[in-house]
């Protein structure tokens, strides 16, 4: 689906399922350098529960026109401009990585526009190594190849994936290498410089779930215990053999995990 | 700077898509000789069925043992994903079905293994799909046949039998420049030689049953994306971007996004045409995968040996071998196929036809039959098997004189290969 957000289009995958406006709203938020697609293993299984799933592109990723927003406050702001022109009054926001910290300030920003959270792939910063960051400026196939190397697990790097067929390692590395140039730096930059995390979670007094990957380097599972601390009664998932990667490594127990939530 | 350290061709060669068995413990692979698979509940199952959830449901469609195979071959292809099929030709049919409908178009090389030939000279055209042959040393040929109707650049790494060395990086600039995916059959060179992805290939397929298999015990086919072909800005591929009534309205590219393709393969593919493949011949191609590599090495080194024997032999009036500096590919063999230009070699006898019917009939080592990529060395009379639904002028056109011998050189004691040949060849130039 497509809406027109700040005068830009904006995109959303729905799980090609019609949209009922009856439906509970779920946004799924994507991470750095990343689209909708990455969703793919959870957007059609959230639709066909009965939800309106809006798996969106930010914009200047995916489908979505424009130029990438420089900071996470200001993709932060975007969502309820993209509710507003998709006609949502109130959502529950699952965001990962990048997409986590954009949905944890979102959730911060507007209460009264999100039900819950939840929150993949989180640490309380999200500080990027160096020579990631300038690979990444650099447009260079070294920097998605370095997010794939810190950003999948040990099992997910051999294989044996439940998606018949599907070779995750290509798989991410073709998403990340299929954003134009710039916009992976852009979105790294933003997590590099963020340092809000903590202090939003403070704030958010929504339903709030964590999802995390035991065998994170991305964003290590314990460094998601200052935001769940902060929040006071959130409640955390940890999937065991799970890298940062945790849609495409482990869908279906991200399923579980997202189950009850949605 | 920080580098990553992925486990390289050997190792993937070994481990790729498998976790050990994890109710047993089992290193090798098990044969999940099943044919459907007990849902946890009716929301699983609706689930499954629906694509919402990956697993599997039946082994037409997937299967745990095959979907090892697809994995690791996809890893070693530098792919997003793959479907393993009956056979390679049901892989070239699940390909062209998932792209087109009838009134599209195909250019392909003239220079094709003979069944490929014959389906798109003589089958596809029942159902509305048109081929345009081309030669596959000619770039602007394939550039001047491209209609708006085309659908798919198709050709092999190294032509049947011709051994001609397929120009991928020039081909694939023309397809996409026409807004249409250049997809490569390299059954003869294996991703050991060459990732056709590297060169601009958007989708690989491979006969199983030859090297990848490598022991003449199973046949097989796979289908390789490599998840970089932009479906939509293209807008030729209603199948893949626009809503598939079989699935409640499903778009492939919009949820599936670089793995349209070998989606919709699998979805409708091998749901509708079901040319699965057995988990058993799944389990034998895995095991012949296992030593690709060393397999690989062998084969060149022999092949190049039997080259340069067979280039100086008075029986042999020619050899054609991409290793060879008389191959007009020498130089572009050199630059795409460092490792070796296969095993596969073709070659004119002195005497005709007559002389080679003479040869076959006298090999004892090499098999006389109908297939390539055997760890043993094999021998065919293209022109009387592989390839005689050709017209003469196709077989002109694609280079197949009725002397022409094909050989595939195995991983035998190269001594004993260049022995038997020898004497094959003393026999055929005899009254």
């Amino acid at each position: 689906m497509e809406v027109i957000v700040n005068g830009l289009k904006a995109h959303a995958a729905t799980g090609s399922r019609d949209l009922n406006a009856d439906e509970p709203a779920v946004i799924l938020v994507h991470g750095a350098g990343l689209d909708r697609t990455v969703w793919q293993l959870q957007t059609r299984n959230i639709a066909y529960m009965g939800r309106r799933a809006y798996a969106v592109d930010l914009p200047g990723h995916g489908r979505s026109k424009g130029k990438a927003l420089n900071s996470i406050e200001e993709m932060a702001d975007w969502i309820p401009a993209f509710m507003d022109a998709a006609g949502i009054d109130k959502a529950k926001l699952i965001g990962h990585s990048m997409g986590s910290f954009v949905t944890l300030e979102a959730a911060e920003r507007y209460p009264d526009r999100v039900e819950s959270l939840c929150l993949m792939g989180i640490s309380d910063s999200m500080p990027v190594h160096p020579d990631l960051l300038a690979a990444a400026e650099r447009n260079e196939r070294l920097a998605p190849e370095l997010i794939i190397y810190w950003g999948l697990g040990e099992k997910a790097k051999v294989g044996g994936h439940p998606h018949p067929g599907l070779w995750v390692h290509n798989a991410s590395q073709i998403l990340f290498e299929n954003a134009a140039d710039g916009v992976l730096f852009n979105d790294l930059a933003a997590c590099n410089v963020y340092t809000g995390a903590v202090a939003a979670a403070g704030n958010v007094k929504c339903e709030t779930l964590f999802i995390l990957g035991k065998d994170d380097m991305m964003t290590p599972a314990r460094k998601a215990s200052p935001l769940a601390d902060a929040m006071g009664n959130a409640k955390t998932t940890v999937i065991e053999k799970c890298g940062h990667m945790m849609l495409l490594e482990r869908p279906n127990q991200v399923h579980d995990a997202l189950k009850g939530f949605v | 700077m920080v580098k990553p350290n992925f486990a390289k061709f050997d190792t993937l060669a070994l481990h790729a898509g498998q976790q050990p068995d994890p109710t047993t413990g089992a290193r090798a692979v098990p044969i999940y000789q099943t044919t459907s698979y007990v849902f946890d509940d009716t929301d699983h199952a609706a689930s499954l069925y629906n694509l919402e959830r990956p697993g599997h449901i039946y082994t037409r469609l997937s299967n745990p043992t095959t979907a090892v195979l697809e994995e690791r071959v996809a890893a070693l292809e530098g792919g997003v994903g793959a479907v393993a099929t009956a056979s390679g030709m049901a892989a070239l049919f699940l390909a062209v079905a998932t792209l087109m409908d009838k009134g599209g178009h195909i250019v392909a090389s003239g220079s094709l293994y003979g069944g490929s030939h014959n389906l798109f000279t003589y089958t596809l055209p029942r159902f509305g799909i048109e081929t345009t042959f081309v030669n596959p040393r000619d770039p602007q040929a394939f550039k001047d046949a491209i209609r708006p109707e085309t659908r798919l650049v198709f050709g092999e790494t190294l032509g049947n039998p011709g051994i001609e060395v397929m120009n991928l990086p020039v081909i694939a600039e023309i397809a996409h420049e026409a807004g249409v995916p250049l997809m490569i059959d390299a059954t003869f060179t294996t991703p050991y030689l060459i990732n056709v992805f590297d060169y601009g290939v958007d989708i690989a397929m491979h006969s199983l049953t030859k090297f990848m298999g490598g022991h003449g015990t199973a046949i097989g086919g796979v289908v390789v994306d490599s998840g970089r072909f932009d479906w939509e800005a293209s807008g030729k591929f209603p199948t893949l971007t626009e809503p598939y009534a079989g699935y409640h309205g499903l778009d492939f590219a919009e949820e599936f996004g670089t793995q349209a393709f070998v989606m919709r393969a699998r979805a409708e593919g091998m749901k509708d045409f079901g040319a699965c493949l057995s988990p058993t011949n799944a389990f034998y191609i895995l095991q012949g995968i296992e030593t690709l590599p060393l397999r690989m090495q062998k084969h060149v080194a022999n092949a190049e040996a039997v080259a340069e024997f067979l280039d100086g032999c008075d029986e042999v009036a020619w050899v054609n071998y991409p290793s060879l500096k008389s191959h007009p590919d020498h130089e572009l063999a050199k630059d795409l196929l460092p490792k070796g230009a296969g095993s596969i070699l073709s070659f004119g006898i002195q005497g005709g036809r007559e002389a080679g019917r003479k040869f076959i009939e006298s090999v004892n080592l090499a098999s006389h039959l109908a297939n390539i990529g055997d760890a043993k060395t094999l021998v065919i009379h293209p022109g009387s098997t592989t390839h005689q639904q050709m017209s003469p002028a196709d077989l002109e056109s694609a280079g197949i004189g009725e002397g022409m011998i094909r050989l595939s050189v195995g991983i035998e004691d190269v001594a004993d290969i260049i022995a038997d040949l020898k004497q094959a060849l003393r026999v055929s130039q005899k009254g």
